[in-house]
């Protein structure tokens, strides 16, 4: 507070404010003078929401849950937050208290301590409501009463307002910002493991990054080093400087010379706490290494011991950095806890998350807070030593054990790169031996993690971000189908890193013969003003997605999945492909050789790819709606059709006037019929051995570190050509032709190709922009590909007779624009699962994009586009 | 499509008065969907044949039947067999074009109606369901048919492909016609899986109409009854009801079935749910989990046990839970039995929160439907997370398949089974899910017990190890 005449009340900037005074001592005024309206929670409000009535004491129960309520969600969400309520009792007060606890959020006060006989004439002034004097009276004296014991109810800052002048002095609140609070700090940072007294190594490491350390005279600020580090970089300790190890002195003087140079941030550790509980002259067990550190730092001068307590006491339980992009913590933080300040939050840092139970080493029992986290910060910390820094869910554990001879781990931000040096001895043993329960294991920590995704992260209405398009809401109605065919039919969601997505047809041809022609689908792009298209000829097959590796212990390192081959080739609604195993590896070897004869691994610098390719025949996958559908459709047909045109033929032979019309409209379905039956013959024929299955790759998707949508169309059919060479009689190249929208003879070349390939039974054609993804106008982007399929093929979509004219007119009538939004939607779904899957995210995020692209086909469009 | 019918009576051309229709003439009726055309292809004193064409809008078909929820795979399609084959349509169709001669009305030649006439019927590509001849002659023979069939194969093209579902069908018989069309008209369509319209009540009268006393003396009306109206159990019901109350007032001495009789009739699945439910109370647990409850049928046991307070029913298929809700008529549930049971939507190779914290679990006849690979999660999410104190778990005895005669060598017993296990291979996969999350298993056969093979089903139940050495804690003498 400043002078008489002009107060400034000095707050945290996230706090819970309490307005303690009595009835019409002006905490309502003063709310709605010094806080914006949200922030004030009013228990008179709060009874009139529950009772129609502000004055309803009867209803004060009820009021105050929902104003608990109330304040509980905005304390959970960060937010600064104002109860104006007489709040006069200590028992009132101390439930706020506990409630700011809860959410790790300080609590504080200002008190009205204004003479009754100025709230009895307030109270008489009132217009909108007056209470009996009786009832101020009462609540005066009992503030009275309760007050005086106020500092010891846990309210982190206090304020007295002693007189309507003090209250109409104040001219308003300073926010003061959490000493967490760094945000400002931008980095790049190193970031430093429990270094726990090992000097030498400390050293090496800076060095290692780039840092200079020199020796310097020790002076009031600086005691005894002076580091320089690379440009515009800083240093960050998460914790444990000191215990167990040969130098903790001197670990000390250069972390303490650092942050005082400004060269280094510096979170407490537990053992740092400990040593700062003994130099204060607080009962200390001398154990775990701190009768070290006590040893080391004898005959230090009283000055220095001084200034290693001051600076211990000075550190923040940990610090909110980058915009509140890292979190630094010794034991590291969940998310709730960020950026807040509580006694429970200086314990989880310190000492993470415990249950409270001892394990079988004699250490306690901590609860993996890092498996639970979902946060979008990164959390580093230490304190319990792995063998290996391993990334979980955005946190990683960089206490690699150095003084227990592992080493000293530094992580660097934000490049997320890991720069380490070994032990230079085993200075202390472990409780716990540091190999404990890793020794055979291969996967890494999020991979092991990842074997069960939660149901919570993928059901139920779902907003996905992607890249591509922002965001895709995935509706409940249509999670639900999705959930089902995953958890019945896909394989093991680590293989699902994709799905593909529909595909819409062209534009209806106007022309009278043609239900769809390349003239639309050329059109389509032409009118967008792509200049280049590729046409590729459609096989007539089913969609299949093939991953394969080099080896399986390739798949194991990059997919996480162990004993289940050398890949998976999965349909489009993540089934698997072959039911028999031996078939299934058979393929996948014939894959992959091919792609080592061809140097593929080589040349993408990878050791596995996943394509997206067409598998044929048709009829392998297909077999039961062939059988069901087509074949039956076929078999009624052929018994009834002859014999419809034989009885036609006998009755009019007899005299019977047969319209002619109909007479030819049943010999038309006969020849019709064949058609038919020729048109999906096309694509079965029996399967006995390996050769007769062709895939046909059309998209390179996806190799370590990389999704190849930057790469044109054209690159991926030529680059694929090459590889197929390898293996063809298994493999094969997609036919595709490049078109010039601009140039009328290229237009029409594509044309006659369709007409050629159509002609002879083929299913047609699909046309791509140049560009695997083709910006629109609008920010988005175009259709990835639009197929256009033959007059024979179309039989056996839209059925035998389609093509009589009065059915090709109605068919016609046919709406896209469902379909292509389907597309558009599933296509950024299934690009954002690739990139997630080659950032090495966790297996919920791209598990939650393919889940979208399923659920996203289940939504409601006409089968046969 | 097509249906012929033709008689040797002479007069053969009497047929023409018979059914209104005149031999010379091609006449045509309109249909929902399309058209019935009549004409005769013979017509002589000594032979007569009339055809019944019908020509259906496959277009109009699947546009019209759109905006229905429930359009069944072959009827929202343009690829249709409808437009070809002897269904319902063609049921509809008897009934348009011949509805006075099968109302036993003739202008003409009254005495004809009641007599009996030799005919011959033929239908092409009348599609009927697995075990397609043998359904055809139980419907045909007992009213006196001969009965001719031939089945259509799929593709000649492709022999491994087989039969199709399609019959040629020639039915001989002497009877009067009016009988003959009744016949055809609620036959045909109960050999139809694919109808096209809904069941309503009306149907129901119509049936009985129609069926009239040839019906209720048939030996398979039950079966008639069940097909015709879509196997909709609750109109089903109501139809049958009537027709017992037509058969009561008839002879009223039915004897009751004895207790003894009915307790044996107890189905295999009935005593594995009898059977989990006994291990759950057993359990002394009080908090209790169906996983994969499918429509219920142990909920409905478990509801009637006041061990249980809480219930909840998990299943992957959101539409059995739905149907699930109508069989325990939840909608109707007093408050307290609201929060005695819940049904969620869940798959059982995701971790779920809401599965924490049950006393125990039962998952019957559920692990085989999951990819033998996928039960690693399986068994993470049950044990690991869920981890209740007590698992019921059962799965098929695949030892006593043999004792399936209609069961192929080698084949599972439902088309959706991933795996089936033998005794031997139950038990070492779930002694390893003991060991390694620290459950112990004892093992029980499901059904009567056969001394080669074992019983036709198998159960393990897990109890957690700390459950109990707490109960040797308690009860250290207790061996």
């Amino acid at each position: 507070m400043t002078t008489e005449n002009e107060i400034r009340l000095e707050l945290p900037e996230l706090c819970l404010v309490l307005l303690i005074g009595t009835s019409s001592s002006g905490k309502s005024t003063f709310a709605k003078k010094h806080f914006a309206p949200y922030e004030i929670v009013s228990s008179d409000y709060c009874r009139g929401l529950v009772s129609n009535d502000e004055n309803n004491q009867q209803a004060t129960k009820d009021a105050f849950d929902v104003l608990h309520y109330i304040i509980g969600m905005r304390l959970k969400n960060g937010l600064l937050t104002v109860v104006d309520a007489t709040n006069i009792q200590k028992s009132d007060r101390a439930k706020l208290v506990a409630l700011a606890r809860q959410h790790h959020v300080l609590p504080t006060g200002i008190v009205f301590e204004l003479s009754e006989r100025v709230a009895q004439a307030r109270n008489k002034k009132r217009e909108d409501r007056q209470m009996s004097p009786n009832v101020i009276r009462m609540q005066s004296q009992q503030m009275k009463r309760d007050l005086r014991k106020i500092k010891y109810e846990g309210l982190r800052k206090l304020h007295f307002l002693k007189s309507e002048a003090q209250v109409n002095a104040v001219t308003g609140i300073v926010r003061e910002r959490l000493y967490n609070d760094r945000k400002e700090e931008k980095g790049p940072f190193d970031i430093i493991g429990d270094v726990h007294g090992c000097f030498d190594e400390l050293i090496e490491l800076l060095e290692k990054l780039g840092y200079t350390v020199a020796e310097v005279e020790a002076t009031e600020q600086n005691f005894g080093f002076e580091v320089t580090p690379p440009e515009g970089r800083r240093a960050f300790f998460v914790g444990d400087l000191v215990d167990r190890g040969p130098k903790s002195p001197e670990v000390l003087r250069l972390a303490m010379s650092m942050v005082n140079a400004g060269t280094a941030l510096c979170v407490p550790g537990n053992h740092d706490m400990k040593l700062h509980r003994y130099l204060s002259g607080k009962k200390v067990q001398l154990k775990h290494g701190l009768d070290l550190t006590v040893a080391q730092l004898e005959g230090a001068s009283p000055e220095f011991l001084h200034a290693v307590k001051e600076f211990l006491y000075r550190l923040v339980s940990h610090l909110v950095v980058d915009e509140g992009r890292l979190v630094g913590a010794h034991a590291g933080l969940k998310e709730s806890m960020h950026g807040r300040a509580s006694g429970a939050v200086r314990s989880f840092c310190l000492y993470g998350e415990t249950t409270g139970e001892i394990d079988e080493f004699g250490l306690p029992v901590r609860l993996s807070w890092a498996e639970e986290y979902r946060g979008k910060a990164m959390v580093v910390y230490g304190h319990t030593p792995v063998p290996e820094a391993e990334w979980l869910n955005r946190t990683i554990d960089i206490d690699t054990g150095c003084v227990f001879g592992g080493k000293l781990t530094a992580l660097r931000y934000p490049e997320a790169q890991l720069v380490e040096v070994a032990a230079r001895k085993e200075y202390a043993v472990p409780a716990r031996p540091l190999d404990w329960e890793e020794q055979q294991r291969k996967l890494n920590q999020q991979q092991q993690y990842d074997d069960v995704l939660d149901l919570a992260e993928v059901s139920g209405k779902r907003i996905v971000q992607t890249r591509l398009r922002h965001n895709i809401t995935i509706r409940e109605e249509n999670s639900i189908p999705a959930l089902e065919i995953m958890s019945r039919f896909a394989v093991n969601p680590k293989w699902l890193v994709y799905l593909p997505p529909t595909m819409s047809p062209c534009e209806t041809s106007p022309l009278p013969e043609f239900l769809e022609h390349p003239a639309e689908a050329i059109g389509y792009y032409a009118a967008k003003g792509v200049p280049q298209l590729v046409c590729e000829e459609k096989h007539m097959g089913s969609r299949a997605v093939v991953v394969v590796a080099r080896n399986e212990a390739a798949v194991t390192e990059h997919f996480g999945i162990e004993g289940e081959g050398i890949g998976i080739c999965y349909t489009r609604t993540g089934r698997n492909f072959f039911t028999d195993r031996e078939l299934e590896t058979a393929f996948l070897t014939r894959v992959r050789d091919a792609l080592e004869a061809s140097g593929f691994f080589e040349t993408f610098e990878t050791e596995w790819v996943v394509l997206d390719c067409e598998l044929m025949p048709w009829s392998l996958k297909a077999q039961a709606l062939l059988k069901d559908q087509y074949a039956s459709v076929g078999a009624a047909a052929s018994a009834v059709l002859p014999e419809v045109n034989a009885l036609l033929a006998t009755s009019a032979a007899r005299g019977v006037e047969v319209p002619a019309e109909l007479a030819t409209a049943f010999q038309q379905r006969e020849s019709k019929m064949q058609q038919y039956r020729a048109a999906y013959r096309h694509y079965c024929w029996p399967v006995a051995q390996l050769d007769d299955l062709k895939l046909a790759p059309f998209h390179i998707l996806a190799t370590e570190g990389k999704v190849y949508h930057d790469q044109t169309n054209q690159w991926h059919m030529d680059t694929i050509a090459g590889f197929v060479k390898a293996d063809p009689a298994l493999l094969m190249a997609t036919p595709y032709k490049v078109v010039d929208t601009a140039d009328p003879k290229s237009v029409q070349a594509a044309i006659d190709w369709w007409l050629e390939m159509t002609g002879k039974g083929g299913e047609g054609m699909v046309v791509k922009p140049m560009n695997f993804v083709h910006p629109d106008t609008k920010g988005g982007f175009l259709q990835p590909a639009v197929k256009c399929r033959g007059k024979e093929y179309l039989r056996i979509i839209y059925g035998p007779e389609y093509d009589f004219d009065h059915h090709l007119k109605r068919l016609k009538g046919r709406h896209l624009k469902h379909k292509r939004s389907m597309a558009i939607r599933e296509f950024a779904l299934g690009m954002e699962a690739l990139e997630r899957f080659i950032r090495k995210e966790p297996l919920r995020r791209i598990h939650e994009s393919v889940f979208g692209v399923l659920a996203l086909e289940s939504e409601e469009v006409d089968p046969r586009l | 499509m097509l249906l012929t019918l033709q008689t040797t009576h002479r007069p053969a051309t009497d047929l023409g008065y018979l059914l209104h229709k005149h031999p010379g003439r091609f006449q045509s009726v309109d249909l929902s969907h399309g058209k019935a055309h009549i004409f005769y292809p013979e017509a002589s004193e000594s032979r007569c044949k009339v055809a019944l064409l019908l020509e259906i809008d496959p277009i109009a078909l699947v546009r019209n039947t759109r905006n229905q929820k429930a359009v069944n795979f072959s009827l929202g399609q343009y690829v249709n067999d409808r437009p070809y084959v002897a269904s319902s349509f063609m049921s509809v169709a008897l009934s348009k074009a011949f509805n006075t001669a099968m109302n036993a009305k003739c202008k003409d030649k009254p005495a004809l109606v009641a007599q009996a006439l030799p005919f011959e019927v033929e239908l092409h590509s009348l599609p009927a369901p697995k075990g397609g001849e043998v359904l055809i002659r139980k419907l045909f023979e007992p009213l006196g048919y001969t009965v001719e069939l031939e089945r259509q194969p799929l593709d000649a093209q492709f022999e491994t492909w087989g039969m199709s579902k399609y019959f040629r069908l020639v039915l001989r018989h002497t009877l009067p016609l009016h009988l003959l069309l009744t016949h055809l008209y609620v036959l045909i369509p109960v050999l139809d899986n694919d109808k096209h319209y809904y069941v309503s009540k009306d149907e129901i009268d119509k049936l009985i109409e129609r069926g009239g006393t040839w019906l209720q003396e048939h030996p398979e009306r039950e079966q008639i009854t069940q097909r015709y109206l879509l196997h909709l159990k609750s109109l089903t019901r109501n139809a049958m009801d009537r027709m017992l109350e037509q058969e009561a007032d008839a002879e009223n001495d039915g004897p009751e079935e004895p207790e003894e009789m009915k307790a044996r009739k107890v189905s295999l699945h009935q005593q594995r749910l009898k059977q989990a439910v006994k291990a759950l109370k057993a359990s002394g647990a009080s908090r209790v989990l169906d996983l994969g409850c499918g429509e219920g049928k142990l909920l409905r046991l478990l509801l009637r046990e006041r061990q249980f307070r809480e219930i909840c029913g998990m299943d992957a298929s959101f539409k059995t839970l739905q149907n699930a809700r109508k069989r325990l008529y939840m909608d109707e549930f007093s408050p307290r039995q609201n929060e005695r049971l819940k049904l969620i939507h869940g798959a059982l190779t995701y971790r779920d929160k809401r599965l924490e914290g049950y006393d125990a679990a039962a998952i019957i006849e559920v692990i085989e439907h999951l990819d033998e690979n996928r039960l690693q999660a399986f068994s993470r999410v049950v044990f690991e997370f869920a981890r209740p104190e007590t698992v019921v778990l059962t799965t098929p005895n695949a030892e006593y398949n043999v004792r399936f005669e209609t069961l192929p060598a080698g084949a599972f017993r439902h088309p959706d089974h991933r795996f089936e296990w033998t005794r031997q291979e139950f038990e070492t996969w779930a002694r390893a899910i003991g060991d390694k999350f620290g459950y112990r298993p004892e093992f029980s056969p499901v059904g009567e017990e056969d001394p080669e093979v074992g019983g036709p089903s198998q159960m393990a139940v897990f109890t957690r190890n700390d459950v109990l050495n707490q109960e040797s804690e308690i009860d250290p003498d207790d061996n």
